[in-house]
């Protein structure tokens, strides 16, 4: 008997569904087979952890590793922390001039390589060499540079006729000392992001500008400053949070006796310390979440406040 | 005449003039470095400065070798780059496909889930981590910094953005005729990612290359030792000698100052792919 044409396609159908979803089951296997390694790592070594250290933040460690729940003292202990306060104000100036410095002169230098000039891959190697050197070594050629009695640097402006100060043992000075190193070191990398930024502005732009007679500062002001500010945003939320975590150069270059370590230990500095020095991690632990803590506000408001400045097209 | 001095007044003159000024400052230290590399240590600590050394000290060289165990330092990084470069591309492009290709229940849970640990500071996990490395014993082996190092959000979040962009016909093809989606991401996908890929690599390496806090923390026996530790090890014990700390430390970023100079428009189109776009 033939079959009826409706049953026909009723069991086509069921056949096209059936395939269809056993196609859908393979394609969800895959996916987490797929997913699977870095899920569960990302879990083990970041997920679960960042958990574990909000817990940590309410302990208190002893000699063995064993540790005892205290509650919010560790919290309560910041508040008088004259050291951890310092730590915030030294990353505070930190960023108050690396940020912006950083980013003025990475724009200026960009700016400057996309004009038509001869030499602009000599230029961009030679300002890209720092961001690819390891801190480590960065900061050890720097510490020469400014030695107070051997350093090349005071010797250079004892031609000028200035003594040169003790460029990392002077409290007053040493922080601004390693803020100029990290402004040198960063300067390229931030120079790349503004030179790819600026070269996708179209250049009918500028040209229709310069038929109504504007100058080169007025379309810098009109036109390349507000094409390039949402890179100027990246950008500046990105220094900002590298800057938080500032620690190398001030573990390399400032030695532990010196008296103007608590005038340049960051918050992050403070943080190794205490967890693996002192073995105090669970006020360590504290930190790490303050630090957190700040950050997440901190970028909470810049994307509130890109709004105001920020143009997209 | 008249033509030199016009171009003294001009503009491109005046750009020149500033980058040159700048390059001379970025440049410098680095030539000190290799300057000071090559001095005894009578003329690096001599008052003026000594700028060229009068016989060059090659023998510096071998002190740093003698002094350390810098070879085993070098070998170390360099184990450690390539296994967590390699980890790293393979799989967070793995778990990139997916999250890009393939639609599945709890996919967008999972992904913000990752996601959160790429907006969260190193510091926040370093020392559970720290304790998960003392229980596995892993201390002082170069396994403690390459396993942390294999995941990454930030590498699959930056693949994933790549593998988005890839046209669907490929893909539609390819399963008409029978691929499972390990094969097309491996065959397919893969090879049209490699831009992102290089990014990828090239980011891993200069990070695994140049990490201090990880391995200083896990890691401070020479026998598993990195560069960049036995760096700031060597400024203690020979904190005073310095042709012999720029010796090391010349040695330490030649490696990536030669990488850089191969692959320079890769490292530059890779900081641009992950910065402005």
């Amino acid at each position: 008997m033939e079959p009826l044409p409706l049953q026909v396609e009723t069991k086509r159908k069921l056949h096209v569904l059936s395939y269809a979803s056993t196609k859908k089951r393979s394609d969800y296997l895959w996916a987490y087979i797929m997913i699977a390694p870095t899920m569960i790592g990302l879990f083990v070594f970041y997920l679960w952890p960042m958990l574990q250290t909000f817990y940590f933040s309410f302990t208190e460690w002893g000699a063995f590793g064993t540790y005892e729940w205290i509650g919010l003292k560790n919290y309560t202990r910041m508040l008088s922390d004259v050291n951890l306060l310092q730590s915030f104000k030294n990353t505070g100036i930190y960023i108050l001039f690396t940020v912006p410095l950083g980013i003025f002169l990475s724009i200026l230098v960009a700016v400057l390589l996309n004009q038509k000039i001869k030499g602009t891959t000599i230029y961009r190697t030679l300002y890209f060499l720092p961001v690819i050197t390891m801190p480590a070594a960065i900061a050890m050629v720097w510490k020469w540079l400014y030695n107070s009695d051997f350093g090349l640097l005071n010797y250079l402006l004892s031609f000028i006729g200035i003594e040169g100060p003790q460029w990392l043992t002077n409290p007053n000075i040493a922080l601004y000392s390693i803020i100029a190193v990290a402004i040198w070191s960063g300067i390229g990398y931030n120079m790349v992001i503004f030179l790819s930024g600026l070269q996708g502005i179209p250049k009918t732009y500028y040209e229709a500008a310069e038929m109504d007679g504007a100058g080169p500062v007025t379309m810098f002001f009109k036109i390349t400053l507000p094409l390039l500010s949402p890179v100027i945003f990246f950008v500046s939320i990105m220094s900002l949070i590298g800057a938080f975590q500032f620690f190398d150069l001030i573990f390399m270059m400032i030695s532990k006796s010196s008296t103007a370590l608590e005038n340049t230990q960051s918050i992050v500095y403070l943080f190794y310390q205490h967890a693996f020095v002192l073995n105090d991690k669970g006020y360590a632990a504290a930190i790490a979440v303050l630090l957190l803590v700040v950050i997440l506000i901190i970028t909470v408001i810049q994307m509130a406040l890109q709004k105001k400045w920020v143009h997209y097209d | 005449m008249q033509k030199s001095i016009q171009f003294v007044r001009s503009k491109t003159f005046l750009i020149h003039f500033i980058l040159i000024m700048g390059s001379i400052v970025m440049l410098f230290p680095f030539i000190w470095m290799i300057l000071t590399s090559l001095k005894t240590y009578a003329e690096s600590i001599q008052v003026p400065p000594v700028m060229i050394p009068e016989d060059f000290q090659w023998k510096n060289y071998q002190e740093v070798f003698t002094l350390l165990p810098f070879f085993k330092f070098m070998m170390n990084t360099f184990i450690i780059t390539v296994l967590r470069t390699a980890g790293q591309l393979f799989l967070c492009s793995l778990a990139a496909y997916a999250f890009a290709r393939i639609v599945f229940p709890g996919r967008n849970l999972l992904f913000v889930l990752a996601l959160s640990v790429l907006m969260v500071p190193g510091q926040v996990f370093l020392l559970p981590q720290y304790m998960i490395m003392v229980k596995l014993g892993w201390l002082n082996t170069l396994q403690a910094v390459v396993v942390p190092g294999l995941f990454s959000a930030f590498g699959t979040f930056l693949l994933r953005q790549f593998f988005m962009g890839l046209p669907k016909e490929l893909e539609e093809a390819a399963r008409l005729d029978g691929c499972n989606h390990f094969q097309i991401y491996w065959r397919i996908m893969l090879p049209l990612a490699k831009p992102g890929l290089i990014a990828l690599g090239i980011f891993t390496i200069l990070w695994s290359w140049n990490e201090l806090m990880w391995p200083m923390i896990v890691n401070s026996s020479p026998e598993a030792m990195t560069l960049a530790v036995g760096l700031s090890s060597l400024q203690g014990q020979y904190g005073t000698n310095y042709p012999i700390l720029m010796a090391g430390s010349f040695l330490a970023v030649l490696p990536m100052l030669l990488l850089f100079i191969i692959l320079q428009k890769q490292f530059i189109e890779g900081i641009a792919i992950t910065g402005g776009k």
